[in-house]
């Protein structure tokens, strides 16, 4: 299989809440650190991706946040005129605005046509080599597929026309594996884990796009082996406790306590990713990256989630 | 029980007064559980017929309310569930699930003028792609069905879950989202050359450029589509209105779950602004997987550092039969460290807690529940943390 980050275009998916953009972010910054010349979008308008990085809002136009790394939010209107002006080469470029914006509102209405000004201007970006590898911190699990079929979806309901015509390329680039990958991202958490699942399945059958990896964030540490959990019982009963107090010079209850809470908050989750485990083909890369203990989400936590990943990915 | 005019200061006194509470958040945190939750306590509680409308819940929960399986019809939580927690609630317990695909069928049943009509709309591919991708539509219809069922009069007490949206107040703007849709300008453009053929297709700039793009085949399968749907322009305009109005209803509450990390908390702060700008009326905000406060405790810390700078020292004096002194020491590490990592990420989460919670009337916090929910009795035992 194709070393993740050789490919040239990763949709970073996963269900709300488990972290996807801090995941894509991490890929990017690591895919740019490696010397790749890296374009991170991110295609839901929360403005968020920015955060990650502590720098200022993303737009359309791509900015260089990082040596080698490049940001862009999608906005389908803008890439609707954008494909205008690269297609038409009209003067009509001025008048372009009001028609964009009418252009939008069927877009929501006809499936699959916001869809595919968003995914053909990143297949674009592949496709004239703008850039060694474009990560996308894509839609969330209930919406991916529809945004990754959509030049299936174009095919079957517009029979003639411009935009019928780019579909070919576009599958092209989205079905060949070496080119084009999905990664979900995973809580170890019982929801998130059950969509993983699904969303594995649904990528399969429903889109061209090749699964590359399932990437499981916050992932607890293991406290203790064995032995070492007997020993800690042991210190949670009142004798020990009272020595520990005496020679610690205060009360370890709450410590201790603390401590059991994550070793049961692991053991729960380490259920979700057994059955992840169990559940997905076995020659599917699963990488970890730990949960962090951090103040913030800021640009220190996505180094830390690169490094992670540069070590799960062999580096 | 208290009056309106009193201002309530738990989930229980902000319930007893209202028909209608929505449940609202980002993408996982917990609200389709605290949603059951809090429609569990309020049959067990205030007594009366609750319902808990809900949109893609775990199979879970479904097992945990004691249900085969949700359905787009409301089925009745059997008493032998609430009895074997040990319950005997003072009202009745239904859940719903919401099945968008019918919804939508129902509604052009209801509005469509004739039956020629309807089974043109139904069999429109544009139709079907809509109902089952567009996305947005999920939230039009999430609050359709909740203003059908609320108008039928059936439930004293109506608990919403509202679907995963891109932004948590999508759903807000759907109905009056759908009625500008039929009332707008573009789509009498769009269906004009289906209208009349005498105006040329190519003639206009923004057909010659629409055409050029999709092709005029699709440009007249979407103007079909579209002509149709405006025979039923009156009716649904009507009921979008009318769901709008339940919104707003003063027997309607919004309930913000959320966890404590930041991009929840950012989401929330956003949405509870949307209902402030819309005149909703914001009951309470439920913050969700709190960690325990001790890990806040002033001497828990000063206790943690020894262990985790001092745990040979430690482990040298504690050491005994059974207790070697390096294995010892290693525990103590590591019980020490995770004390000090975890109290990191409670302190961030203590301050995000305190920007939000003067915002509104009731605040509940749900603790870290350390297994998961898988029964009635778990959703009840996480509901007494928000109650009183």
């Amino acid at each position: 299989m194709t070393d993740l980050l050789d490919r040239r275009l990763i949709f970073v998916t996963g269900k709300g809440g488990v972290g996807k953009t801090a995941v894509a972010s991490g890929l990017a910054l690591l895919a740019a650190e490696r010397g790749k010349r890296t374009l991170v979008c991110e295609v839901d308008a929360k403005g968020n991706l920015a955060d990650f990085f502590e720098t200022g809002p993303t737009t359309f136009a791509p900015r260089e946040i990082a040596t080698g790394l490049f940001a862009m939010s999608m906005n389908t209107e803008e890439s609707l005129k954008e494909y205008l002006s690269l297609q038409l080469k009209l003067p009509l470029l001025a008048k372009i605005g009001p028609l964009a914006s009418a252009f939008d509102f069927v877009a929501n209405a006809a499936p699959g046509v916001k869809e595919i000004l968003t995914v053909g201007k990143l297949a674009f970006e592949v496709r004239e080599e703008n850039y060694d590898l474009v990560v996308v911190d894509a839609s969330a699990t209930g919406h991916i597929v529809g945004q990754l079929a959509a030049p299936q979806a174009i095919n079957e309901l517009v029979q003639v026309g411009m935009v019928r015509d780019q579909t070919g390329w576009m599958l092209d680039i989205l079905g060949d594996p070496d080119v084009t990958g999905a990664v979900i991202v995973a809580a170890p958490e019982e929801m998130p884990v059950n969509e993983t699942i699904e969303l594995a399945g649904r990528i399969a059958e429903e889109t061209v796009v090749d699964l590359a990896a399932v990437i499981v964030n916050r992932v607890l540490p293991e406290l203790f082996g064995r032995s070492e959990e007997e020993l800690f019982d042991k210190l949670r009963t009142d004798r020990h406790r009272a020595r520990l107090a005496e020679a610690a010079g205060g009360d370890p209850s709450v410590v201790l306590d603390a401590a059991e809470l994550a070793v049961t908050l692991r053991r729960t989750r380490a259920g979700h990713l057994d059955k992840l485990r169990d559940s997905l083909d076995p020659s599917l890369p699963q990488l970890y990256v730990p949960y962090l203990f951090q103040r913030s989400h800021g640009v220190r936590a996505t180094h830390e989630v690169a490094r992670f990943l540069s070590e799960e990915l062999g580096y | 029980m208290a009056t309106t005019r009193t201002t309530p200061t738990t989930l229980e006194q902000l319930l007893a007064a209202r028909e209608i509470v929505i449940c609202c958040g980002s993408g996982g945190v917990g609200k389709t559980t605290t949603a059951a939750a809090v429609a569990a306590q309020a049959a067990v509680h205030l007594g009366g017929k609750v319902l808990v409308l809900t949109v893609d819940p775990a199979k879970r929960l479904a097992n945990a309310l004691g249900l085969e399986q949700f359905g787009n019809v409301e089925i009745r939580v059997p008493s032998e569930a609430f009895a074997e927690s040990g319950v005997t609630p003072h009202g009745e317990l239904w859940a719903a699930m919401l099945d968008t695909k019918q919804s939508w069928d129902d509604l052009v049943h209801r509005h469509a003028p004739d039956a020629e009509t309807r089974d043109a709309i139904l069999k429109n591919p544009l139709y079907t792609n809509i109902t089952a991708r567009f996305v947005q539509s999920h939230d039009y219809i999430a609050m359709e069905r909740l203003h059908e069922i609320h108008a039928a009069g059936t439930y004293d007490l109506i608990v919403v879950d509202t679907p995963p949206t891109r932004n948590a107040i999508d759903f807000l703007e759907a109905p009056d989202r759908m009625a500008d849709f039929f009332s707008s300008r573009l789509l009498r453009l769009l269906t004009v050359p289906a209208r009349s053929r005498i105006i040329s297709f190519a003639s206009r700039p923004f057909y010659r450029v629409a055409d050029t793009i999709l092709g005029s085949q699709f440009l007249e399968d979407i103007a079909e589509f579209f002509l149709l749907f405006q025979t039923m322009y009156d009716g649904f305009v009507e009921r979008a209105n009318a769901v709008s109005r339940t919104l707003a209803d003063k027997r309607t509450t919004f309930l913000v779950v959320t966890t404590l990390e930041s991009a929840p908390v950012r989401e929330s702060e956003f949405f509870v602004k949307a209902l402030n700008d819309r005149k909703f009326h914001l009951g309470g905000i439920i913050f969700n997987k709190v960690l325990p406060d001790y890990l806040l405790d002033p001497e828990g810390v000063v206790v943690a550092r020894v262990m985790t700078d001092e745990a040979g020292r430690l482990a040298a004096e504690l050491a005994q039969r059974g207790m070697p002194a390096d294995q010892l020491e290693r525990v103590l590490r590591e019980v020490g460290d995770s004390y000090l990592n975890f109290r990191v990420v409670a302190q961030r989460e203590a301050e995000e807690r305190s920007a939000l919670s003067a915002l509104p009337e009731v605040v509940a916090s749900v603790p870290y529940f350390e297994r998961d929910i898988a029964d009635l009795g778990g959703l009840l035992a996480l509901g007494d943390q928000v109650w009183r």
